[in-house]
């Protein structure tokens, strides 16, 4: 899965409120509908910022707080390919899985806003080609690629009926 | 050697039939299975997709409406009749509009018991560690998995033991403590990890306070905020279910990623500043910020004590013309006996106003939403900008004594001048 497009940088702690704010999520289960307000708290604009196939970058523990899956659902909707982040919090990041978010972990600090990226997932590699520097990423434990690659949670159930990790 | 297990270790080696230490993977069986109504309705959808027909066991499943309880708009009253059609469909718990938040309802209502293995698509189901129940929130996709198969997948948490020795003062609670112990280790210092809070000060504390530290437990980034059962947890379980239960207990040999010990005999009132729950103060950092608004209920801290500490302070007294206060009960029974023990009359009169159980004050949905650029002292455990449903006010977190005594003076007060 080679994926190509450009950064929007956020900081430490981008909780899931900042993705996708309660006021909007309790309305609808139309995501496409909900993507327009993707990160609205902290940059009004960013839903007519993005490109298909962009990137959000964040610092630390990103997607803290709630346990809303809108929130990977309404980036996705966004046309977001993946997030990338330093670290993230536990629920968020069983949430991009199982709903088949890429989530990548490594350091951000030589990511800025604006950087064109180059990430192979299956080699483990992220290229800033802006910067013309690799950056190592972080690789998933087995089951939650197991689950990714398949498209998520739903699919693996399709398919098995049940967890199946043998 | 064979070393000892923490509280996690134990309930997760039980529940998947294997040795689970720390960092493994186990497919493990649930007790129980929640979702509320801001996660229910994707939850249903993906169950739909899985291809699911029946529920794994009717009787271990809950959908309760607390988030927008009653609806205040047409496409939430949908999603809340989408619950009521699924749960009537497939035979589960329904807990409607006024019945109270989930995370009171759960223990309340017995359906979670010591040493069970429970998830809720809410992320303060973390909440139930309290009673020594490994609870965790997960995602809309997860819950539809526990809803078809009684299963879920969990990465085995390290342990981060929190020995909290001493006795609070007086006016200085729970509330404070588990924010004091947040913004010591910080939004993310317990990470994938479980929280285990032991020690005399947890000892001294009763259940209901015990609540609000396990429902925090999230804010330090932990899975489950788990404490171990004393006499005292057993009577309330008692209380509350007629069912058989098992209590786990940590060994003494067990493995600890990290351990931090705390005397809190000097602690004084915290409040956590805008906008992030780390970004915590002694009361004295921040004492006469005007507030226009005080809200006291939510998952946190809404329950009886709750309820009568703040009763105490502002009882025969007005609050300040300059805030108002909004008091949501956390349940349809809390409700009652505060009204039976003329607690919701001491509110009213006070010039509160008193709302529906739920969650709508501190989730921004509404029920309060601020005006721009207002600050609000909430009992509520997130502060979040926008969280309350307007991204230009400033939230503060504090004890339920805290927003009581602040919105009798119109800004932010020490509590320690009524106990």
């Amino acid at each position: 899965m080679d994926l190509k497009g450009k950064v929007h940088k956020f900081g430490d702690d981008v909780n899931t409120d900042y993705i996708i704010s309660g006021r909007h999520k309790f309305k609808t289960l139309d995501m496409k509908e909900l993507a327009k307000y993707v990160m609205e708290d902290l940059d009004p604009d960013f839903y007519s910022k993005v490109s298909k196939g962009d990137f959000i970058v964040g610092g630390r523990n990103f997607g803290c707080g709630s346990s809303r899956e809108q929130a990977p659902l309404a980036i996705i909707n966004a046309d977001i390919d993946a997030v990338i982040a330093k670290s993230f919090a536990r629920i968020f990041y069983r949430n991009c899985i199982n709903t088949g978010l890429a989530l990548i972990e490594c350091d951000t600090d030589q990511i800025d806003e604006g950087d064109e990226l180059e990430i192979n997932l299956q080699a483990g590699i992220l290229y800033n080609r802006t910067k013309g520097i690799e950056i190592q990423i972080t690789p998933l434990p087995e089951v939650m690629l197991k689950i990714l690659s398949e498209g998520g949670l739903v699919e693996h159930f399709k398919k098995y009926g049940t967890f199946n990790f043998d | 050697m064979v070393l000892g297990k923490t509280i996690a270790e134990k309930i997760l080696s039980k529940h998947s039939g294997q040795d689970a230490r720390a960092n493994d993977i186990v497919v493990a069986d649930l007790d129980f299975v929640m979702g509320q109504d801001g996660t229910s309705g994707l939850a249903i959808n993906a169950f739909e997709q899985m291809q699911g027909q029946k529920v794994f066991d009717p009787g271990k499943i809950a959908m309760v409406i607390d988030h927008s309880a009653p609806s205040p708009l047409a496409g939430v009253s949908a999603l809340h009749k989408q619950m009521r059609d699924f749960a009537e469909l497939q035979k589960i718990h329904l807990y409607d509009i006024g019945d109270g938040v989930c995370h009171q309802l759960l223990p309340e209502q017995g359906h979670v018991l010591p040493g069970n293995l429970v998830i809720g698509a809410d992320s303060h189901t973390c909440t139930y560690g309290a009673i020594n129940v490994l609870s965790t929130g997960v995602g809309s996709t997860d819950l539809a998995a526990g809803l078809l198969s009684g299963k879920l997948w969990f990465k085995v948490p390290e342990t981060f033991k929190f020995m909290l020795n001493g006795e609070l003062p007086k006016g200085v609670f729970s509330k404070d403590l588990i924010l004091y112990l947040i913004g010591d280790v910080t939004a993310d210092g317990a990470t994938y990890m479980a929280a285990e809070y032991v020690g005399e000060a947890i000892d001294r504390l009763s259940v209901e306070a015990r609540f609000t530290i396990s429902n925090m437990a999230i804010e330090m980034g932990a899975k489950c905020g788990l404490m171990e059962a004393d006499a005292k947890t057993t009577d309330w379980v008692k209380a509350h279910s007629n069912r058989e239960f098992e209590t786990v207990k940590a060994d003494s040999d067990a493995v600890y990623a990290r351990v931090k010990e705390y005397d809190v005999s000097k602690l004084e009132p915290q409040v956590a500043r805008p906008h992030t729950v780390d970004n915590v103060s002694p009361i004295s950092g921040v004492e006469g910020i005007p507030v226009q608004q005080g809200v006291i209920g939510t998952c946190t801290n809404g329950r009886m004590e709750d309820l009568r500490i703040a009763a105490s302070i502002l009882k025969g007294k007005k609050i300040s013309k300059k805030s108002r206060l909004i008091v949501a009960p956390s349940s349809r029974q809390v409700m009652i006996e505060a009204m039976r023990e003329g607690l919701i009359e001491i509110f009213v009169e006070s010039g509160a106003a008193v709302v529906t159980p739920g969650c709508g004050p501190c989730v921004g949905t509404h029920n309060g939403v601020p005006s721009d650029g207002e600050n609000v002292i909430s009992t509520a455990n997130r502060n979040f900008k926008g969280r309350m449903g307007n991204p230009t006010a400033f939230i503060y977190l504090a004890s339920p004594a805290t927003v009581a005594a602040s919105v009798l003076y119109g800004k932010i007060t020490d509590p320690r001048e009524f106990f």
